[in-house]
């Protein structure tokens, strides 16, 4: 009976100790298509702001992460049914998103903006736009302003990442497309998109960016007190610097 | 679970199975179209001949549907050449990449299901053509293909199925299709088991159509076995 008694005990220290030890490790998501904030570097590693971000917060919580990639129309059922931990991947707070998830304190703030072909004339103005093609990214910000508030009047098409849509801005099947000002930011110097350019004025300037995690996680907390540590002491700012010239915060 | 959403959002899902139901339906006329000579050429003893069927049935059913879907909607727009040929309007458009991918794709298939069942009719029935004196032509209009229609039968209703799943790849290149307008929803609603649960239920629905279509076809092609 004592055997018995000591193994259960055994094994009770043993879960308990790995309960322990799970708090310590978080796994993080993050897209992998969505340059700079979070792409495959030559070397096959997720690099970029969000990925930065990311070790930056977990080097100041002392915590062990691994950031795995997800495809972005997955990215929030994947994390309800705990595949991962938390996700950094430039993922907007909105409204429908906090009705699923919980978000931290946002950790930078994007607006969005239209881009099209140099040397060609895109009105951005609803009327302007009528018949129009135009493309975003499925399940983002950009892509839903489409649906929402454009769907009436242009062709909408809905591509899975980012990178798609700009591969298609090439082969002339848009006529412009919407997205998130900052990543198109570093497309449009790049050898790819050096033939297109902003057109208009950015809009929707009030995205703030955050970093999901299920609902009620003490995850939360750990993030906030994290992220203004490393705003507090430079770390960030050192991370914006190195992939944009302007403060992103 | 939120079945309230499958009631708000079920008339967009059969509009993205009309989609699906088009792709497949045309594709697969196509495929047939283009898989009879494909199959005759295959089965020529003539090396020049049968050389390219055999090298396209090679590549068509060698590397997977999505890279091809790829390569024809992303590839063949990267060249200047086709961006500004008569094709464009066409290669333009998702819709008809994804059929012409799908048909190419399932041409490969078809041509081999067909050339099987012409091997598998029985050496009597050929002789029989040929003692009446039938030329190689009427014997292959009259006698031999309807027969081999008969005997695909099966295996070809089985490659309609097939692509009708093959068919959700559609919705990487933008294309609405059940699949492409379930996403679309889920990326509204996030509410993916219920969505996907309604799609998969239609996706039942029309292999079932397409299995009664099969079963009636092979009465009429296959009569002969009814009595």
């Amino acid at each position: 009976m004592n055997k018995w008694l000591k193994a259960g005990a055994l094994a009770v220290a043993t879960l308990a100790s790995t309960a322990a030890m799970a708090g310590d490790k978080i796994r993080i998501a993050t897209e992998g298509a969505w340059a700079p904030f979070n792409y495959v570097n030559e070397k096959g590693q997720l690099a970029g702001f969000d990925v930065d971000i990311a070790n930056a917060l977990c080097a100041e919580m002392k915590a062990d992460c691994t950031v795995v990639a997800q495809d972005w129309d997955g990215m929030i059922p994947a994390l309800r049914v705990r595949k991962f931990d938390a996700i950094v991947a430039s993922m907007s707070i909105t409204e429908e998103r906090l009705k699923q998830v919980d978000f931290t304190d946002h950790y930078y703030s994007g607006g969005l903006r239209f881009m099209g072909a140099k040397g060609k004339v895109l009105d951005t103005s609803k009327m302007g736009l009528k018949g129009k093609v135009i493309g975003a990214q499925r399940s983002t910000v950009g892509g839903q302003y489409l649906e929402d508030k454009l769907s009436d009047v242009v062709k909408v098409k809905l591509y899975d990442t980012q990178e798609a849509v700009y591969l298609d801005l090439i082969a002339g099947r848009l006529d412009g497309a919407i997205s998130d000002e900052l990543p198109t930011y570093d497309w449009l110097k790049s050898d790819q998109g050096k033939n297109f350019e902003y057109k208009g004025e950015p809009f929707a300037k009030n995205d703030k960016i955050g970093i999901a995690i299920r609902k009620n996680d003490a995850l939360k907390q750990k993030f906030n007190k994290a992220l203004q540590a490393i705003i507090d002491n430079g770390t960030y700012e050192k991370i914006n610097a190195k992939y944009f010239p302007f403060p992103i915060y | 679970m939120d079945w309230s959403v499958i009631a708000e959002y079920y008339p967009r899902l059969l509009d993205g199975a009309w989609t699906t139901l088009q792709l497949v339906v045309l594709s697969g006329v196509i495929g047939v179209i283009l898989a009879v000579p494909m199959a005759l050429a295959r089965l020529s003893p003539n090396r020049w001949i049968n050389i390219f069927p055999y090298t396209y049935i090679f590549f068509f059913r060698g590397t997977p549907l999505l890279i091809q879907v790829f390569l024809i909607y992303y590839g063949l727009s990267q060249f200047e050449v086709i961006r500004e040929s008569i094709l464009w309007p066409f290669l333009r458009e998702p819709y008809w990449c994804a059929i012409i991918t799908l048909a190419l794709h399932t041409t490969a298939y078809i041509a081999e299901i067909l050339r099987g069942a012409i091997q598998a009719i029985p050496k009597g029935e050929v002789e029989a053509c040929r003692v009446m004196g039938m030329s190689k032509f009427t014997m292959y209009r009259r006698i031999l293909l309807p027969r081999a229609f008969g005997i695909m039968l099966p295996a070809y209703g089985n490659e309609v199925i097939l692509m009708l799943k093959g068919s959700a790849l559609a919705s990487t290149i933008t294309l609405l299709d059940l699949t492409g307008m379930a996403r679309t929803i889920i990326a509204r609603t996030y509410t993916p088991e219920e969505i996907y649960i309604a799609a998969g239920v239609m996706y039942l629905v029309i292999s079932w159509l397409f299995m009664i279509f099969f079963k009636m076809l092979d009465r009429v092609f296959n009569r002969h076995r009814l009595a």
